[in-house]
Formats: C-alpha cells, structure tokens, sequence
C-alpha cells in the first residue's frame, strides 16, 4: 500500500485479506464495483453472463482488504467478499 | 426440482440472501440504477438494527422504487399511488409493534403523495420514510417532477425545467419531522447506519437519497451513470446539523448531506393513547 505518510502504527495493523465472490448471472455490467474498488481489485471480464453483460472478474486477488464497499454499492446482490484466515 | 437444488448448491449465498426474495433477482431496476444500492443499504439497517426481522413491515407505492416491497423477504405491501404513507400509517396504529418503513421515490411520497407525507410528519406518526430521489418520474418515461432541478431537461421539458424543485429535507422539517436526514447511494455506508438509526428512533423519521437515473434522467442531460456518480463525490460535502433552508439541490453551488433534524418529540399515538385510552 502506498501512504503519502506512512503511519506510526502501521507495522502494528493486521490488514485483513478478502477473497471476492462474484454472482455472475445477477450483474448488470453497471461497473460501479470496478470504479469504486479502493484497491483496483476488480475489471470487466471479457465473457459474458446468460443475460448478456459483462460482469466483473478479480483481476488482483492479493489486493483484497474485505471492505464490502462492493458488496454495499452493488445494485443486483451480486457479489461480496469474505476474510480468508 | 433435482437440477434446481443442484444449481442453488453451486452458487454461494449473498449476506442479504435471506432477507430478499432471490427467485425474483435479477430485478427489473436498470443497469446503473441506485435503487439497489438503497434497498439493499435499506437491508443492511435492517439487518444491523438488531430489531426482530418478523417484526418490520415495508411499504411502497407506485414507480420504480416501488417495486422493493416485492424483494424483500418481510412483511410488505405495494400500495397505490400515492398512498404509502397513509397505508403505512393504518398498518402502524393497529399493530403498534411493527416497524413500518416506507420506500418509495420522490414522485410518489412529493407529487400525488405530498399531502400524506406532510400530514403524517404533522401527527409525528411512528414511521421510517426512505425516499429515493431519482430527479424525475423514471417509470413513466422521464416526465419533469417536483424534484426536477431548475433548468434539468426532460421529456415534457425539452428545453429545460422552468419550475423550482422542492427542497425535500426543509418540508420534511417544516413540517414535523423528528429525524431527518440526506445522503447519496454513493455513501452508502453512511446511509445505511442513517437508516438504522432512523429504524430505531421513535417518530417520523425521513432520509432523502439522491439516487441516478441513467436511463430517463442522466440521457436527456447528458450525463451518464459514473458521471453522476463522481458527481455525488466531487460536488457534495457533509454538514451534518446544516440549516434545513441551505439544502437546495443544485450541483454547481453543492449538495449539503448528512443529518439535520434529530430531535425528540411524543408519537401520535403516545398523544392519542394519553388523552383517549387512559386506563384505572
């Protein structure tokens, strides 16, 4: 991660690790996953889903901090993230 | 039967899963529609309230945002036109246990609703009001609303609006309102501890979303659905506690959001009980 100041504490932070699961037959190919992504996790794949959108792929999965930004912005409760321990 | 089980095997349970009817996904909002993301932060506060699920009850009236009593898997009731609040407010007052939202959009709760919404604020009617204000009538095909900006083009103003919008959070003060607050679908995490917040105040509570309308809306004013939606990061900041008058829509000066009413006053139906209901 880049700061533009490095925190005092952050060798003391666990950052949590997320895996994305993406519902591909509910997208809509809205995109706001993939724009709003903090950590550019996500883009468009190049298939499409039975109704004929391109839904999302994980293009970095390592980058993953389980925010649920995703989650909670998806129109279609299409996908969501859990922690991987 | 058999394939069916098989599929809903394969494909992995959302969080909301339970609290939304899945054999009616995907819904009929647009690609690019917030109504989603407002009903499913509407979800979240539910989920977060800590409230029982079978004691919620969500009612809607006509237009796209209204189709969300049909979704979610509680209690619900998709009224006529106009209508949520005053069915909401008969579903409030015979079982007084239930927690009644009401979601529905601006065209629906302001324009043919106007009259219930403030009514209800007046008599502080134990409810929790989320409008989804998408700037237009989006079902019917993009007419001007009341909540039309000044100038905005539609398809019965093609050469822009020459009416003033309501400002939705002064009327919903102006008129009684014990919480009331605006956020975009954008910050929907704020948005959704609003409306768990709203869910367990007592009283008329009201939370005004800004919601895009890429397909009725954002066409017509050449603005598509991201563009609206960097809008809605670039050109609001929040004020929580703002004077209620300050809070015009209008992009090119700024949006206020945040929360501006919290206050405390007794329900309908505390007064009611009060004065004709006292028991030995």
């Amino acid at each position: 991660m880049e700061f533009w100041r490095v925190p005092f504490d952050a060798d003391e932070i666990d950052v949590t690790q997320g895996e994305v699961h993406i519902l591909e037959d509910r997208c809509k190919g809205c995109g706001y996953c993939i724009e709003y992504c903090p950590r550019q996790v996500l883009e468009f794949s190049s298939k499409f889903n039975q109704k004929g959108y391109h839904p999302p792929a994980v293009r970095k999965p390592d980058n993953c901090v389980n925010c649920h930004y995703c989650e909670i912005i998806c129109p279609e409760f299409a996908i969501y993230s859990v922690e991987t321990t | 039967m058999a394939k069916k089980n098989k599929k809903a095997e394969l494909q992995p349970a959302h969080p909301l899963d339970d609290l939304i009817r899945t054999d009616r996904i995907p819904h009929i909002w647009c690609q690019g529609c917030g109504i989603g993301t407002v009903f499913s932060a509407c979800l979240i506060g539910m989920k977060h309230s800590g409230l029982e699920l079978n004691k919620f009850a969500m009612v809607s009236g006509i237009g796209c945002s209204g189709r969300a009593a049909g979704y979610v898997n509680v209690d619900s009731f998709h009224t006529t036109h106009g209508r949520a609040i005053p069915f909401a407010t008969g579903l409030k007052l015979a079982n007084t246990d239930l927690n009644v939202i009401v979601f529905s959009g601006d065209g629906d709760l302001f324009a043919i609703g106007g009259n219930h919404f403030i009514h209800a604020a007046r008599r502080n009617m134990d409810l929790t009001v989320i409008c989804v204000n998408n700037l237009t009538y989006g079902m019917t095909g993009g007419q001007v609303a009341a909540t039309t900006p000044h100038m905005a083009r539609s398809t019965t103003t093609p050469s822009g609006n020459p009416e003033n919008p309501f400002n939705l959070p002064l009327l919903a003060f102006a008129s009684g309102a014990t919480y009331v607050a605006r956020w975009t679908m954008l910050h929907a995490r704020d948005l959704a501890e609003s409306i768990q917040v709203a869910l367990l105040k007592k009283g008329f509570s009201f939370i005004e979303v800004l919601s895009p309308c890429p397909i009725n809306y954002g066409r017509r004013n050449k603005e598509k659905a991201l563009d609206t939606l960097n809008m809605y990061q670039e050109k609001t900041i929040i004020k929580n506690g703002a004077d209620p008058s300050e809070l015009d829509i209008d992009f090119d000066k700024g949006v206020i959001l945040g929360k501006f009413i919290d206050v405390d006053k007794p329900t309908h139906i505390e007064n009611y009980d009060k004065i004709y209901r006292t028991r030995e």
